[in-house]
């Protein structure tokens, strides 16, 4: 049987990035929450800041190590796979990339140790400047990162010798058209994913009446942020949407499963598009919706898939559900933040076990809407690699077979299975073991400032736990 | 334009080096692994190493990248080429270093099952990484800057060889850096394995060293056909492993890594020398590999204000663990 190795390597490098991509999400977001709680605990010098911190340090330190390992896998990937894109970009791609390790590599010789276990071991305004500087290191690695990523989807910035890309303009090339959009929409992605696993965890320790006084505090303002942040991202997304629309219509075609180029776009809220015969089944649109939001008038016309010859489309029906599903969650989003600002503009906040229960059960849907969000865009640029310049056929490793292909396939999915199982149970037991009530009581590491995951300290079984 | 390339060699090269040496050690504690004494004994191990190796294992990430930015050809040529073997090491560290932390938090009798991922990912990410030196060596199938070879191109007896070898020196490195950082019957085990291994490595290095010029046409008129100055490579490594067996009979804690390390730098050279100008053997050169001079220059800007900033606080690292790892001490 024949494995088609360029398939096998779209759904292998699907898999390691969609892996990697929760992690730095989660960090980016928590590292700006712990910057924020460090200074408010700076000013007031109340211990439950302190406390609430620390205990959100030991979860970040889990999630940044998790980050680092299945990092390290994508350090590879561009060359084992698609080493002929990765030839052809290389004078852009390599030197963005590079800066992306130097930055993570740059803050973690800094400023993670001192974070991580200096907090009785530096003055308190050196330990905040740690965390700022952490804070601030995330968004820059994410700067390059994303800066990359847009380069791939409204590249700019440079010329093709001999099917070669030679950077003409560095600020063009870094600053591509959809960068801007593309990492404010990440950005405060970011902030919510941190802020409903943050709500999450503190409405839970308030159901349980766990460290009520820090957990209140946190839950507090966290809705606070999620109340701006939820319906600020609808805007930002339709800003990144229209930057789409204008560089890569025919992914925006495939979000609103539009075959025939039409005024008066129907919004659909539910079909299922039907690639082979260019048409979509059951339905059930508002009319002339999608033609308001994507050129703010009512029958502004939007080109349909039907522009572009089949092999140039990108796979319609993965587009189209997995921006329904981000949309979908993002709207749940908004409604969670604006009920809870709702009852803590009333006060009663704490009376509504419907609302704790909600935001506990919440905790996962950032990551899903993250990721829908990346599988629209990423799976939107199909057929290319590099928009219109290189497809992902000529950029696959020429020599690379289905076997071996199906074989690392199935072997990262193995690494990852036993890594990740591993590692969310062990979040989760963090989380059970719940805040310690001293905010200092964070155990003497000798000061070992290299390695995150020895900053949390909880024993990985019942068994362990025991016997320390 | 100015050419970045000769930098660049230098800065990757060293790159490559720190990795080999740092990450080499902890690799090699994690292959003596099972043959250590006790349960006690494996908790020093660990905890020798513990402070540093995953800040070892960073330099791999920028090697990586690194090599992306300023030698492309080499990133895409050895990474298809290798493209099982590469799995095989990634594999190899997350599985020790997922193991590494998760021993330290399990019940001291669930242990048995991290000690034998720590000790499987150690054996499986080296053995990869010697098959990778040996692949180098064997030259790679090119045609037009792309690799045409096959999957297991890099899995030949000679690669098997070399594979093993690496499992010998990483093995050494380990003991004697053990020997540096423990005491007591500890060290006296340690002593005994770098004996062992380091006989081991001499044997590989004699065979490799004759395998070589058979393997490779290039390499045989490079050292054969004159008498050149590279000759003082393979006289210093025997010197320095005399020195290396002697130290080892001798009450002195540091000589015998320092000297491990010094026989890795002597190979590294005699591999990078036998093949100069060639990275990626036996068709492309290091100016063939560059990338352009632009990008080589813009990321040597960001490069040289960090890299000082990383070495420095890698010394500090280094220099807060120093002394002997003692039971009970470390960390748990």
């Amino acid at each position: 049987m024949e494995f088609d190795p360029l398939l096998l390597s779209r759904i292998q490098f699907a898999f390691v990035v969609s892996f990697h991509a929760i992690f730095p999400v989660f960090t980016i977001g928590l590292a700006t929450y712990i910057a924020l709680l460090e200074a408010i605990s700076y000013r007031t010098g109340d211990p439950n800041w302190a406390r609430l911190s620390q205990f959100w340090i030991k979860i970040f330190a889990v999630v940044f190590g998790m980050g680092v390992v299945s990092g390290l896998v994508m350090a590879f990937q561009f060359g084992t796979n698609w080493s002929e894109f990765s030839y052809r970009s290389a004078n852009f791609l390599g030197p963005v990339l590079a800066y992306e390790v130097v930055t993570a590599f740059f803050l973690e010789a800094a400023f993670l140790g001192v974070l991580l276990f200096g907090r009785n071991k530096v003055p308190p305004g050196v330990h905040l400047f740690a965390a700022v500087m952490v804070a601030v290191g995330t968004f820059i690695s994410s700067f390059w990162i994303l800066s990359a990523n847009s380069w791939m989807h409204t590249p700019a910035g440079f010329e093709l010798r001999d099917g070669m890309v030679h950077v003409t303009s560095w600020l063009e090339a870094i600053f591509n058209p959809s960068f801007p959009y593309r990492f404010a929409h990440m950005a405060v992605a970011s902030l919510l994913t941190g802020g409903f696993v943050v709500a999450g965890v503190s409405a839970w320790y308030l159901l349980r009446g766990h460290a009520v006084t820090a957990s209140r505090r946190a839950l507090k303002m966290t809705l606070l942020m999620l109340a701006i942040a939820a319906p600020a991202q609808l805007v930002i997304g339709d800003f990144h949407g229209l930057n789409t629309l204008e560089h890569q219509p025919a992914k925006v075609a495939a979000m609103e499963g539009a075959w025939e180029t039409q005024e008066g776009l129907p919004l659909l809220l539910f079909a299922i598009p039907d690639a082979a015969n260019e048409t979509n089944h059951f339905e059930v649109g508002i009319p002339k919706l999608a033609s308001l939001i994507l050129t703010h008038e009512w029958d502004g016309e939007v080109l349909g898939l039907k522009e572009w010859s089949a092999d140039e489309r990108p796979p319609v029906g993965i587009v189209f559900w997995s921006f329904r599903v981000m949309v979908g969650i993002g709207m749940v989003m908004i409604g969670v933040a604006l009920w809870g600002a709702w009852l803590l503009y009333r006060r009663r906040v704490l009376d509504s076990p419907a609302l704790l229960r909600t935001l506990t059960l919440m905790i996962p849907l950032p990551f899903v809407a993250v990721l829908a969000g990346w599988f629209v865009t990423e799976v939107g640029r199909q057929p290319y690699l590099l928009y219109e310049v290189i497809t992902v056929q000529d950029g696959l490793t020429p020599s690379l077979t289905g076997g071996m292909a199906l074989f690392t396939l199935i072997g990262y999915i193995a690494v990852y299975a036993v890594v990740f199982t591993a590692g969310i149970y062990y979040l989760t037991r963090i989380v059970r073991q719940g805040m310690p009530d001293d905010p200092e009581g964070v155990p003497d590491t000798q000061g070992r400032p290299k390695r995150p995951l020895s900053a949390a300290d909880t024993p990985l079984d019942e068994a362990a736990g025991q016997a320390s | 334009m100015y050419d970045f390339t000769i930098l660049w060699v230098l800065i990757i090269g060293f790159g490559v080096l720190m990795y080999v040496l740092t990450d080499g050690f902890d690799l090699g504690v994690g292959i003596l692994f099972p043959f250590a004494r006790s349960e006690e004994d494996r908790d020093i191990m660990m905890n020798t190493v513990a402070p540093v190796w995953d800040g070892n294992e960073t330099w791999l990430v920028l090697g990586g990248a690194g090599l992306l930015a300023a030698f492309p050809l080499v990133y895409t040529v050895f990474l298809p080429a290798l493209y099982i073997g590469v799995f095989l090491m990634l594999a190899g560290l997350i599985f020790r270093g997922v193991a590494f932390e998760f021993r330290f938090k399990a019940a001291p009798g669930r242990r048995g099952l991290w000690n034998w991922a720590f000790f499987g990912g150690s054996l499986l990410a080296t053995f990869a990484q010697g098959a990778v030196v040996g692949t180098f060596v064997q030259g790679f199938a090119t045609e037009d800057f792309r690799f045409v070879g096959g999957p297991f191109d890099w899995l030949t007896p000679f690669t098997v060889m070399t594979g093993l070898g690496m499992v010998a020196g990483y093995g050494l490195l380990g003991a004697t850096w053990l020997l540096l950082k423990t005491d007591g019957e500890t060290q006296r085990w340690a002593r005994r394995w770098a004996y062992g291994l380091l006989a081991a490595l001499m044997v590989f290095f004699v065979i490799v060293s004759l395998w070589t010029p058979l393997v490779d046409a290039y390499v045989r008129s490079r050292w054969f056909d004159n008498l050149t100055w590279l000759w003082v490579l393979p006289v210093g490594t025997v010197l320095v492993a005399a020195g290396l067996w002697r130290s080892l009979g001798r009450n002195n804690d540091a000589l015998p890594f320092l000297s491990t390390i010094a026989l890795f730098a002597l190979f590294y050279a005699g591999l990078l020398f036998s093949k100069w100008p060639y990275v990626v053997p036996p068709s492309y050169t290091f100016q063939d590999a560059a990338s352009a001079p632009e990008s080589q220059l813009f990321l040597l800007i960001g490069l040289l204000f960090v890299v000082p900033f990383v070495l420095m606080y890698t010394a500090w690292t280094y220099y807060v663990f120093r002394g002997k790892v003692r039971a009970g001490a470390g960390y748990h």
